[in-house]
């Protein structure tokens, strides 16, 4: 099967981007130096093509009592339009379906889901609009493009006539014509997420990187979301382990009791079970990197990485696992046989530019 | 463009190889292999006098991206180790056939180095992986 493009292929390939499969599309990893790109974003700002994510919007009568049933969290804290959420939908065993990001719009609700598990969820979707007056739209036409960075929503209304994102709060959205502009990102930064028409979008790309905005690749935003502390799906969370055990608990609304919703029991009964294990940091107290499937040795027992990097931010390497809940304190990596010092942190590692952890 | 200078011998796994006047051999990796690898962050050198055959795993490179074995493209003595890798490993991106040099060996049979490809042959190598 051939690779999906989005609409601004042909300008990374054209600005010297190294394209890989990434879900089933061509994506750039980095257009020269990931480090480089790591940087521009904590310390001015870069930009991530991430038109690849699913946009779904859902309208209709049904719509607000569809996604309650179908979101670990609770649209219902959505008090106004113009506010958005972090939250996961799971599956009748309490598992990750996948996370995403659920805005309240004036007539419609709009769900961004990961790329890599588009057909899944498209289909998870419609699988649970039975007995619901839902309309689902899976908006392919948009593009999507996450500018980054202290700098980026100052050099974001420079090129736009977009006003009002600097006053605008984290997981707020506003709405000019068919572009919707989120203070939402995935790197711990200040900065935008903006879904505008995909033949938009590459103006807006242009004009951002004339402003001195770093096109950035998928392998800084890899290294920016694990600094900040944020979780990839497939990788530190999926099917096969739940919100509670994926340092998710905060997005799963218990509240109010009457409200059901898939998955619900499961979670419930596992969280009165005790939850065995957690989903936690770990900084390296030696030379070398930390890389996922590496094994834990901790004194409360074995756990093993999810997401190991080199932090380019903090000059050392930092990584998330799943280790036994009641571990703290010291533990050592299994690097190639070698048992290496690490510690225990709570994530995030890095946010706005500054080392965050204990 | 990758540089292979011709006065070098080289693995396919992307090890060079140099004799000097004094009969030893210095390993390294070349400038192909470190763009590919990306920024280096770490570099595990082998033990000092440790006696490794051709093809043998003599150290790690780890890049931001990956962690990729360093195989000793000749056989014989580990006689010395670049210990400013310890502190700088981004010295293999800067100077791959210079400074960022990994470790020196005292060959079993020099000859052996025959065996290795020239910078023609390895240049090939590099053009094929990339398509």
């Amino acid at each position: 099967m051939a690779l999906a493009r989005t609409q601004l292929f042909d300008t990374h390939v054209a600005a010297g981007a190294r394209m890989v499969d990434f879900g089933g599309w061509e994506m750039p990893l980095h257009y020269g130096s990931q480090i480089e790109e790591h940087n521009a974003v904590r310390s001015a700002a870069g930009m991530f093509d991430v038109s690849h994510m699913t946009i779904i919007d859902l309208d209709g009568p049904g719509a607000f009592a569809y996604l309650r049933n179908l979101t670990a969290n609770d649209p219902a804290k959505l008090t106004d339009v113009g506010h958005a959420q972090y939250g996961v939908l799971l599956n009748d065993k309490g598992g990750v379906v996948d996370d995403l990001i659920v805005y309240r719009r004036a007539n419609c609700w709009r769900a961004v889901v990961n790329a890599a598990t588009r057909a899944k969820v498209l289909a998870w979707f419609k699988q649970h609009a039975t007995g619901f007056d839902v309309n689902i739209r899976h908006r392919g036409d948009l593009a999507m493009i996450a500018v980054q960075g202290p700098e980026a929503i100052e050099r974001f209304e420079q090129v736009t006539d977009v006003t009002g994102t600097a006053e605008m709060k984290p997981f707020k959205a506003l709405e000019r014509g068919e572009w919707m502009v989120a203070r939402t990102g995935y790197t711990g930064e200040e900065g935008v997420e903006v879904m505008l028409p995909a033949a938009e979008g590459i103006a807006l790309w242009k004009n951002l990187a004339d402003a001195r905005v770093a096109p950035c690749g998928l392998a800084s935003r890899d290294t920016l979301r694990l600094e900040a502390g944020l979780n990839l799906y497939g990788q530190d969370m999926d099917e096969t382990n739940d919100p509670l055990e994926s340092n998710l608990a905060w997005t799963v609304a218990l509240d109010p009791p009457d409200r059901n919703f898939v998955g619900r029991a499961a979670v419930e009964a596992r969280k009165a079970a005790g939850v065995p294990r957690k989903l936690t940091g770990l900084v390296l107290d030696a030379k070398g990197v930390i890389r996922h499937g590496q094994r834990i040795v901790t004194e409360a027992g074995e756990g093993e990485v999810t997401s190991g990097i080199f932090s380019p931010t903090l000059g050392y390497s930092i990584a998330l696992a799943r280790l036994p809940r009641a571990a703290k304190g010291t533990a050592q990596v299994d690097i190639r046989g070698k048992l290496l010092p690490c510690r225990i942190v709570r994530p995030p590692f890095v946010r706005n530019g500054k080392k965050v952890f204990e | 463009m990758s540089e292979f200078p011709t006065e070098l011998r080289y693995a396919k796994t992307h090890e060079w190889a140099r004799l000097e006047e004094d009969g030893t051999v210095t390993i390294g990796i070349s400038d192909h292999a470190q763009g590919a690898l990306g920024d280096v962050v770490y570099v595990e050198l082998p033990e000092l006098d440790v006696v490794v055959e051709s093809g043998e795993e003599a150290g790690v490179v780890e890049s931001v991206k990956a962690a990729s074995d360093i195989y000793a493209p000749i056989g014989g003595t580990i006689i010395a180790i670049n210990e400013v890798l310890e502190d700088a490993p981004e010295t293999v991106n800067q100077d791959p056939y210079g400074d960022g040099w990994f470790f020196r060996i005292q060959p079993t049979d020099v000859a052996d180095l025959d065996q290795l490809l020239d910078a023609d042959g390895y240049a090939e190598v590099c053009e094929s992986e990339e398509h």
